[in-house]
């Protein structure tokens, strides 16, 4: 086992090599190269040789990228042009991170909560109303945009009904202590109690709208898993054993039917991403996927290459999870 | 004194069938098919200690009659008839949970495929384990020396570690040892087993049929052998019933009925195995036709198109499964007197 995970370890750093080369092209491919880039309008012959000598564009490509990676390695990322003009890239990603994170855990807590038990008893109960109605409901999860159902679910729980807040992280009078930057996390820590609360209703619409997608996805694939195993000949031998329907639900149902449904859950990582750049928009959460969107339109370089190595990196470390996950499940893998 | 009392008791008890399977009758009602009878009104006894064989080719009803007699056919789409009676208890009127109760500690059942029988993430002592847990309400603690005591019983060499082990690490003979293993963890009256040998090489198959002829014979374990094979049977039962379209057509004690078997179908299944007494070169002689030419049995001898022996009659009405006063029942109008006209 620790043979494995220290192999999935190497192949990460591989992973991230790559990655970082990549993202090093790409900043070297921008249209008229980074100094114009950079510069923009302003560009005068000048200021283009003086900051191309600044930045080493005039070094051949192997030390740029040692130099590249020199200064990643360091966290210097360079200064924001556009989200936040003169804040360093890299602290303002680390200020935003929170905010996504601590909406994606929600969401996927949601999706996974309501997914896999909703998957199971639709299998358990194939053709029965709960299962086409739950098929249907999963249909319009994926189908209906989520920015879209984000403003629906403003509309009706935070305008019409009042229930939950409109947007922000945390209402405005609150004065709550700051800790981790993780408002739920910080209200725990500091035991103020009405603030976690606040932030923890602030996420539950944003929350609920990025959960669309991964539910309907885990839900129809623990429910095919689900289906699938039940046919099988170990199942019809726990029965034959006459077991408890809980044991032969939970450890030899479920336990192999979740296989496919942790790999979905690692996958689905890329396009919580997506989906958190338009709930973070419609409930003003100052996340990540905000700051992207932003940097993206106003070409910040710097931020979008922070961003873009920390999507990379957590989608590394998500699917790292996710396989050590499954080989500690399935046996097979381990030795593989 | 006590001895003999004891003797005349196990005396009556064998005579006394512990599971007696009356008119069993299996249809399978799927929307928009006709119903499709697989097992058609089959009766048979098994008395303690006992091996009692269901032999046919592959599609007579086998695993259906089984899986009745357990309890573990959907409930959906199924109509399941008769009476299985289980020392004074009609299984078949049972709840599902009165069932759950008896599989595992009155009923064993072991599988054809012992890899894709096992759960393969599982270990395997947890799963001998579980059943224990289940019926004898013991902690994982304190069934796991009963557990690694059944895998020595049932001949896997160390134990102690095979149980920590998981399916796709033991052999294919190792996996089916440890299926029985489970079956009789908790002592069943009843072990059914179907096909346990088919899927394993053949000098497998001969240790796993003496280990399981040597666990009835220690225990007293009734065993109810399912196979499509008569060489597997030949050497283990001592009754053995021939299926053929969902019905018994031939029973008898092992030995008359390999000597003298009297119903077509089955000297055409005595002529399909290859005999350890034969004379090299000597040619097998598989059943010309298969089950798809079945004529239906409400009329017929379901046989008949298969049939070397088949008369007019035989198309005409249905054969009744009577006894030829010899102890051998048959269900033909013109059973085989003389099997060797037949085979050569
Ligand atoms: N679940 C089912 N639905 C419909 N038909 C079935 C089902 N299970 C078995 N059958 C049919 O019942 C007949 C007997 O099957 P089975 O008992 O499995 O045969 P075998 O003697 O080879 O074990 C076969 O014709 C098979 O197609
Ligand atoms: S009844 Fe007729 S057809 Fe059927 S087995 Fe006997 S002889 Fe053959
Ligand atoms: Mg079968």
């Amino acid at each position: 086992m620790l043979r494995f995970i220290v192999r999935r370890l190497l192949q990460m750093v591989g992973v991230v090599i790559v990655l970082s080369l990549l993202v090093f092209i790409w900043l070297r491919s921008l249209p008229g190269g980074t100094v114009s880039a950079m510069l923009g309008d302003r560009a005068t012959p000048e200021s283009t040789a003086r900051l191309t000598k600044q930045l080493g564009l005039d070094q051949p490509l192997w030390v740029q990228y040692g130099r590249f990676v020199k200064r990643v390695l360091s966290g210097d990322f360079g200064l924001s042009t556009g989200v936040l003009p003169g804040r360093d890239a890299l602290d303002l990603f680390l200020s935003r991170m929170p905010a996504t994170i601590e909406l994606s855990i929600l969401a996927l807590i949601i999706a996974v909560a309501a997914g896999i038990p909703l998957g199971y008893l639709a299998a358990r109960r194939r053709a029965s109303t709960l299962d086409n109605l739950s098929i249907v409901g999963s249909l319009v999860g994926v189908a209906v945009p989520v920015f879209f159902l984000a403003f629906v679910l403003k509309y009706i729980f935070a305008i019409q009904l009042g229930v939950l807040p409109v947007s922000g992280r945390q209402s405005t009078g609150l004065d709550a202590t700051r800790v981790t930057g993780f408002f739920v996390l910080d209200g725990i820590l500091t035991r103020e109690w009405d603030a976690s609360w606040d932030a923890f209703k602030h996420l539950i619409l944003p929350a609920l709208a990025l959960s669309s997608i991964p539910f309907a996805v885990i839900f129809r694939i623990t429910r095919a898993s689900v289906l699938e195993v039940m046919d099988e000949d170990y199942v019809r031998t726990a029965e034959s054993k006459g077991l408890a329907t809980s044991t032969i639900r939970s450890r030899h149902i479920l336990r192999n039917a979740l296989l496919p449904v942790i790999t979905t859950i690692g996958l689905q990582t890329g396009g919580l991403l997506v989906g958190a750049v338009l709930t973070e928009r419609v409930f003003s959460l100052g996340g990540v996927g905000d700051a992207l969107a932003t940097a993206f339109t106003l070409r910040d370089y710097a931020v979008l290459q922070v961003l873009i190595l920390a999507a990379a990196v957590t989608f590394v470390l998500v699917n790292l999870v996710v396989d050590i996950l499954y080989a500690v499940i399935d046996p097979r893998v381990r030795t593989r | 004194m006590t001895e003999t009392i004891e003797n005349v008791q196990t005396q009556a008890n064998r005579n006394e069938a512990l599971l007696s399977v009356r008119d069993l009758r299996v249809t399978f009602q799927r929307h928009g098919e006709k119903p499709f009878v697989a097992v058609d009104g089959v009766s048979f006894d098994v008395r303690p200690g006992e091996t009692v064989g269901l032999v046919g080719e592959s599609g007579c009803g086998k695993s259906v009659t089984s899986l009745a007699i357990m309890g573990l056919l959907p409930r959906r789409g199924v109509k399941v008839e008769g009476e299985v009676d289980f020392q004074g208890t009609d299984l078949l009127r049972q709840s599902d949970d009165q069932m759950r109760d008896r599989r595992g500690r009155d009923l064993g059942m072991i599988f054809q495929d012992p890899l894709s029988s096992l759960n393969p993430v599982v270990p395997i002592g947890v799963q001998v384990t579980e059943v224990l847990e289940r019926h004898r309400g013991m902690s994982r603690k304190a069934a796991t020396p009963v557990a690694r005591e059944m895998l020595d019983k049932v001949g896997i060499p160390d134990p102690e570690r095979r149980l920590k082990d998981y399916p796709h690490q033991l052999s294919g003979g190792m996996r089916q040892r440890a299926l029985i293993a489970m079956a009789l963890a908790c002592q069943p009256r009843v072990l059914i087993a179907d096909e346990p040998t088919t899927a394993l090489d053949v000098t497998i198959q001969a240790q796993i049929l003496a280990l399981l002829k040597d666990l009835v014979e220690d225990t007293g374990t009734a065993l109810v052998m399912i196979t499509h094979d008569l060489g597997v049977v030949a050497g283990l039962c001592d009754r053995v019933n021939v299926l053929y379209g969902g019905k018994i057509v031939e029973r008898g004690d092992r030995h008359p009925l390999f000597a003298s078997p009297r119903h077509p179908y089955t000297v055409g299944l005595l002529g399909s195995i290859p005999r350890l007494d034969g004379t090299r070169g000597e040619r097998l002689t598989p059943i010309p036709g298969s089950v798809s030419d079945n004529l239906p049995w409400d009329s017929a001898c379901a046989f008949a198109p298969r049939c070397p022996n088949a008369i007019e009659v035989c198309r005409e009405a249905r054969p009744e499964l009577l006894d030829d006063g010899g102890g051998r029942w048959l269900r033909c109008h013109n059973p085989v007197e003389n099997p060797l006209e037949v085979t050569r």
